[in-house]
């Protein structure tokens, strides 16, 4: 028997029964579809932490105040028996060649006001290596300037300048933190959140005047740009080992990779895209029990055309090829209508979250069909083999229903 | 052609032994027509199964074109169902989302003969049949007579040698009956061996040769009139 044939009698077995078939093609369709968006979700939440770590510049290092055992994430809450101070920030960056940029950041909430108008924002102290290093850009007027640390001047998110100057030009007037004066030189262009912070929602002052302002001694982090992405192991233990001389031979801060902290996101998120479409594949398992039953249903009213089939010479094993090509078919269909779906979905939930792609990764597609169409396989097994041995003479027995 | 030796067949039917045959002997000729009567529960269809194919004897020996069957696989017997056996049946059994030349075709497909071979081949044997016009219709479109016609040219089309019909005019009106009785003691004339399963005794007392079943037993088997002789010459040629 030619496939061609084989194929086009078992297509016209499911053409005969269409409701049937549409349902069953749709139960393996759910299925792949949610396989494709759940891994693309994954994949998405992956894709866009990664591109925040990107923007951020890709040699970087982040030293924190305080040891800890373990890499990875930064330790929320950290006692370091030494401040990490500016003078430090100035010695790495005399001492330390292998550092293009480096910027003192402190760090703290505040009530920001407007005459009577206020809001509770992040107040991040830093200086103008903070522009170069994150990348930001401005809307309006200027960063910081260049080597001032202490000065009452500041810059604002995007958002700040909406809700305390709405419809104002808010460069060169007056914001109080808490009981400061500062004039504002310059508004951030929006951006959105930025690993975790949201940097719509900030106002930005020189470091030294954070410092008093909250009565600090110790900076909240320092960022390090190095010069080349080889460097930076390099430097990396350069720092440490300038901050362990300056920290009386303690080894009290811990430095992080941009590498670390994003293959260690990185492995959470796979781990999350994983255990999705883990939980997808069961849907397609369902589905597979779907197709066992429709086929065994369509074996159980085909048994006159088995018969047939056997009487004018057909073989057990064309009797099978004929329901397993059903199965694989139906399957295979809902596979693709499954992919069509999954990426159509994916396509409108970008539409309405554009912050936060969704991509379906081009191996999920193609183990969603090839899944899809095995599932046929196997659970078109049993009733194919159910068909094949049914016996012909019984199978001819009687009238048509 | 056909050789039946000792056949018994017997059923397990809620664990008791049936004996659906017992002991038949039967030997036919090629081109030979041939009735098999019984009243039913005779075996006579038991023993139609048997000659095509479809079942196996519990013991004897059955010879088809010299060749035992019981020896064969069931890929072998499929191969001679598929060339040298025609089925007619009492409820057609035609595929009902296929056309008339679709279910004509189907014996082809599964022979894997090329698709233009195939549609001539169909569009002959349902111009044999009469059926030319209709050749593009489904069996919901044709009267109970002409889905009978499309069933007798698919039975026919890979020019088997045997013609086994199972109360081939037990479901249609007198006159379509008559139609297809012409039809298919017409092949006969052309060659093809006839066996016709009936308990109708009119459409039984056509045949050249009368086999009369009676609880899986031969009760009789006598040809009929002028024309037996000639068929037990044609037997003793085979």
């Amino acid at each position: 028997m030619r496939f061609a044939d084989l194929f086009r009698f078992a297509a016209g077995g499911l053409r005969g029964h269409r409701l049937r078939t549409s349902l069953s093609v749709l139960g393996v369709g759910i299925g792949v579809a949610s396989v494709i968006l759940l891994t693309g979700l994954g994949e998405g939440a992956r894709e866009y932490v990664t591109g925040e770590f990107a923007s951020l510049g890709s040699n970087l290092l982040i030293v924190i105040p305080g040891k800890t055992e373990t890499r990875g994430l930064a330790p929320l809450i950290s006692v370091a028996p030494h401040d990490l101070t500016l003078r430090d920030v100035d010695a790495l960056r005399e001492r330390v060649p292998g550092i293009s940029r480096i910027a003192p950041v402190a760090f703290g909430t505040a009530t920001v006001k407007v005459g009577e108008r206020g809001r509770q924002v992040l107040v991040v102290g830093t200086t103008r290596e903070m522009l170069e290093i994150r990348h930001l850009k401005m809307a309006t007027g200027r960063f910081l300037p260049r080597d001032v640390r202490d000065a009452p001047l500041c810059v604002i998110g995007a958002r700040v300048q909406r809700e305390l100057f709405p419809g104002v030009n808010p460069l060169g007037q007056i914001v109080r933190v808490g009981e400061w004066r500062f004039r504002v030189i310059g508004v951030i262009a929006p951006r959105g959140v930025s690993v975790g912070m949201d940097l719509d929602e900030v106002v930005e002052i020189p470091v030294e005047t954070a410092l008093r302002l909250f009565n600090r001694s110790s900076l909240f982090r320092v960022l390090i740009e190095v010069r080349s992405h080889g460097a930076l192991p390099e430097v990396e233990r350069a720092v440490i080992d300038v901050l362990r001389e300056r920290h009386a031979g303690q080894e009290d801060v811990t430095v992080l990779t941009q590498d670390a902290v994003l293959s260690t996101f990185n492995q959470i998120l796979g781990v999350l895209t994983a255990a999705l479409a883990g939980i997808a594949a069961i849907s397609l398992g369902v589905a597979g029990l779907g197709i066992m039953n429709v086929m065994l249903v369509s074996v159980s009213e085909r048994t006159h055309e088995i018969g047939l089939l056997r009487a004018v010479g057909a073989t057990a094993r064309q009797v099978v090829g004929v329901f397993l090509v059903e199965a694989v078919l139906l399957s295979t269909l809902g596979g693709c209508v499954g992919v069509l779906t999954g990426l159509g979905a994916g396509q409108v939930l970008e539409r309405i979250y554009p912050d936060f792609p969704v991509h379906a990764p081009v191996w999920a597609i193609l183990a969603a069909i090839v899944v899809s169409g095995s599932v046929g396989l196997l659970f078109g097994m049993l009733p194919a083999r159910q068909a094949a041995r049914l016996d012909p003479v019984q199978a001819l027995v009687g009238r048509r229903t | 052609m056909i050789e039946l030796a000792g056949i018994h067949r017997t059923f397990e039917v809620g664990g008791q032994p049936v004996r659906a045959l017992r002991d038949v002997n039967l030997r036919i000729a090629a081109g030979e027509y041939l009735s098999i009567m019984g009243a039913s529960g005779s075996g006579k269809s038991t023993l139609l199964n048997l000659l095509g194919c479809l079942d196996r004897p519990s013991a004897g020996s059955y010879r088809f074109g010299g060749q035992e069957t019981a020896a064969m696989s069931e890929l072998e017997l499929s191969n001679l169902r598929r060339h040298r056996i025609g089925f007619v049946f009492q409820f057609f059994h035609l595929v009902p989302r296929l056309t008339a030349a679709g279910n004509v075709e189907l014996p082809m497909v599964f022979a894997g003969v090329p698709p233009a071979e195939r549609r001539e081949r169909a569009a002959q044997a349902l111009a044999r049949v009469g059926l030319t016009p209709r050749a593009e219709h489904r069996p919901s479109q044709l009267s109970g007579g002409e889905q009978q016609r499309v069933a007798i040219a698919r039975a026919v089309v890979m020019r088997p040698s045997l013609l086994l019909a199972d109360e081939p005019t037990g479901n249609l009106d007198s006159a379509s009956g008559r139609e297809i009785v012409d039809l298919i003691e017409g092949m006969n004339a052309e060659g093809l061996t006839l066996v016709v399963v009936t308990h109708d005794p009119l459409l039984g007392a056509r045949a050249r040769r009368q086999v009369r079943l009676a609880d899986g037993v031969v009760v009789a088997d006598e040809a009929a009139g002028v024309r037996g002789a000639a068929s037990g010459v044609a037997r003793g040629r085979a």
